[in-house]
């Protein structure tokens, strides 16, 4: 399926459930939309221009996944900045927030401005993360400040995490000073060392190097310490164990200014889909228990994860068709991430509609202090276009994305998006 | 006579049948090892690839053995140290043995899985002959058939393992096999050496040596690798063998006999010491024989199982 971004001269969504719970607005109207701005909410009769019939279809704030890895520079062969926006669009998201763990790291003015300007005429917003330390090293801060002018939305060195306490200490000074967060892949690496999947029943059984849940808990608490003592702004990437979120939990309870993230892999799949050695159920942090999960669908519910976030993680056929052991980390999640979150949580109740607009839509925003984003008369169109009930499988081989690693092949899904509009431009995808 | 898998990848999940089939075949095979010319035309014309990605003198020099007494066409093909490092990837090697028009493929390697990743590729049927920490099963399968030479029965049979349990595939095999036959097992070794949830896989954790020698028939003792102590999982081969040690006295001390297995090669003096090693109770040398006939009976059946066993007698 190849994409078409159309520009948006004027354009009608007829009959949609307009949903935005920033607004306190659920109700079925029409959202009549000229260039980049929505002109009007209610009904529309008399009109010559493009219509798109949303009955029985819900439009919502456009959603951003603000855990990408776009591979650009440096592994395009696994995704670029182009291709990395149409798998977004194509999954329904109007922005996203790429790390920096490129080759090179992105970690000063010109390589920001080297991102932004890929993605310059694309529907979707790309906003880059920035190193911390200059080549993710783990020593010397980026400027941040001269980043952030070029469009930098936060700093982390995701891929490992911020390598000692000290460093955390004052790279949350320093970004809180710039009003960005940090945001920390948590995992002590002297714990994690070797292993390639979650400790526990089934690494016992595979006889597999593993990954303590610890190895993650111990850096959330770590950064949760330094966040509250230097009150800097907090995110924790891609939360897996019902540890970090009871500690999570605990911190926001005291006002601690920490926000987290998980990933729907962890919210669909446990550690017993690695049985078999199936390399496309290896990522970092693995996939955890079942208790795990458990915690972290209730975490999500009580406001103490923030945001669903896919940590999309291209990478070529052949570092997945090997070994375990040797195989890559990640999967690629931007063209799945609406149907896995729709299918098992809001059509089985554990989320509703409105959280899920406020963890896949606004809160990203918040935590990366961009503007807001609204369904109101006189506001940027920025929309996500959905259908909550049509049934489809999920088949890699009509992916955007340039690489097809990820473990939901043939999957049955209910719900998908079908359309974005931003910036003046619109995609269907059926 | 038929396996109801088409290779050999480990014991979990191999049904009692399938084992008692394949035992039951290897006592056959062990008859024709003792005959003036111990060979069988079983497998003529076909050919066996021996893949061996981790050193292995033990496992390797068995194999070989039983594929010659079976009468197939062997090649070896060993490069050690190069499987997790970057070169030729698995896949490559198995295509290009694919090509070869090879029929058994029997394989060693580092990497857990990487038997049923080949397995995948291939057409041919794979054996595993010890997969990183996972599983070796033709090992527990002869330390069964061992047993089930001392023993009239595998059920009931408290066997404990002893050592390394983390880090062993003949650990995992030998206890995925011995629950499917009914027998209880136990692990006895340093806290840093059990997994942590190994008793989700049904087996009694033992703290000590002396509770575990209290309850078991059997010690099958693992080789501790000296390299686990620069990990810092254990301090010394001293500490180890006054904790873990199966020593005369601690024998002596239970009064009852207690078989001792051993996968070797043996750090005598360590985990083991040389007068129970080659003592009474020692079925170590039995291991050894029975190995060849459990890898010919394990050939045998994976090739369909078609060719008639007794009587079999004219050798070439
Ligand atoms: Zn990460």
């Amino acid at each position: 399926m190849a994409i078409k971004i159309e520009q948006v001269k004027s354009v009608l969504l007829k009959n949609a459930r307009v949903v935005d719970p920033q607004v306190k607005l659920d109700q079925i109207t029409d959202i009549l939309i000229e260039k980049d701005i929505i002109r009007k909410i209610g009904p529309v009769r008399e009109f010559k221009g493009k219509t798109v019939d949303c009955k029985n279809k819900i439009v919502i704030p456009g959603m951003m996944d603000m855990h990408v890895h776009l591979r650009e520079p440096g592994e395009e062969h696994k995704e670029t900045v182009i291709t990395g926006c149409h798998a977004a669009a194509a999954g329904g998201f109007t922005e996203l927030a790429c790390m920096p763990n490129t080759k090179p790291p992105i970690d000063c003015r010109s390589d920001v401005e080297f991102i932004k300007e890929r993605a310059e005429n694309h529907l979707v917003n790309v906003h880059p993360i920035a190193a911390v330390t200059i080549g993710q090293a783990g020593e010397q801060l980026t400027e941040m400040g001269d980043m952030i002018e070029a469009g930098a939305a936060g700093f982390s060195d995701d891929g490992k995490p911020v390598l000692t306490a000290a460093l955390m200490r004052r790279a949350l000074e320093y970004a809180t000073m710039l009003g960005k967060p940090v945001i920390d892949h948590c995992e002590d690496l002297s714990l994690s060392e070797s292993g390639v999947m979650h400790e526990g029943k089934i690494s016992a059984v595979l006889g597999m190097p593993s990954i303590p849940s610890i190895a993650e808990e111990i850096i959330v608490a770590r950064d949760l310490l330094i966040a509250e003592y230097t009150e800097g702004l907090l995110h924790l990437a891609h939360i897996s164990t019902a540890g970090a979120v009871r500690l999570i939990r605990e911190a926001k309870s005291r006002g601690v200014r920490v926000t987290a993230e998980t990933c729907p892999h962890y919210l669909v799949l446990t550690d017993e889909a690695v049985r078999g050695f199936n390399t496309l159920t290896k990522m970092n942090p693995p996939l955890r228990s079942e208790n795990d999960q458990k915690m972290l669908i209730r975490g999500l519910k009580d406001g103490t994860i923030d945001t669903i976030a896919t940590d999309h993680a291209p990478h070529a056929i052949e570092d997945k068709e090997c070994e375990f052991q040797v195989a890559a980390f990640g999967i690629i999640g931007l063209e799945t991430a609406f149907g896995l979150i729709w299918t098992h949580l809001v059509e089985k109740k554990l989320l509703t509609l409105e959280e899920l607009i406020l963890k896949m839509s606004v809160h990203p925003r918040q935590i990366l202090q961009l503007p807001e984003n609204k369904i109101e008369s006189g506001a940027p169109a920025n929309l996500t276009l959905v259908d909550p009930d049509i049934m489809w499988t999920v088949d890699n081989t009509a992916f955007e994305s340039k690489s097809k690693n990820m473990p939901f092949q043939d999957w049955k899904l209910k719900g998908k998006t079908f359309g974005v509009i931003n910036r003046g431009k619109m995609i269907l995808t059926v | 006579m038929q396996l109801k898998s088409r290779h050999l990848l480990g014991l979990e999940g191999v049904c009692q049948e399938d084992i008692t089939l394949i035992l039951d075949t290897a006592e056959s095979f062990k008859k024709v090892l003792d005959r003036p010319i111990p060979k069988v035309p079983t497998l003529r014309g076909k050919t066996v690839a021996n893949l061996f990605f981790e050193p292995s003198t033990r496992t390797r020099f068995s194999f070989e053995l039983a594929e010659k007494r079976l009468s197939a066409d062997s090649v070896n093909f060993s490069k050690v140290g190069s499987s997790v490092a970057k070169g030729e990837t698995l896949k490559d090697t198995a295509r290009n043995i694919e090509a070869m028009k090879i029929n058994f493929v029997v394989m060693r390697h580092s990497a857990p899985g990487a038997p049923h990743f080949l397995s995948q590729c291939l057409d041919s049927v794979v054996i595993n002959a010890g997969d990183g920490a996972h599983e070796h099963p033709t090992q527990a399968l002869l330390d069964m058939m061992t047993l089930r030479n001392c023993f009239q029965s595998l059920k009931g049979l408290k066997v404990v393992i002893v050592g390394d349990i983390e880090h062993s595939r003949v650990a995992r095999s030998n206890i995925y096999g011995l629950l499917t036959m009914g027998a209880n097992v136990g692990v006895c070794g340093p806290a840093t050496l059990i997994p942590r949830e190994i008793k989700a896989l049904g087996v009694t954790v033992y703290p000590g040596i002396e509770e575990a020698m209290k309850e078991a028939d059997v010690l099958n003792v693992l080789r501790i690798q000296l390299e686990r102590q620069k990990e810092a999982l254990f301090p010394s081969l001293r500490e180890y063998r006054n904790l873990f040690g199966i020593t005369r006295e601690r024998l002596d001390r239970v009064n009852r006999r207690i078989t001792i297995m051993h996968p070797g090669p043996i750090n005598r003096g360590v985990e083991l010491d040389s007068d129970v090693a080659d003592g009474d109770y020692s079925v170590i040398l039995s291991q050894v024989t029975n190995g060849v006939a459990v890898r010919m009976a394990v050939l045998y059946l994976l090739d369909g199982g078609r060719q008639k066993l007794e009587g079999d007698d004219h050798g070439n």
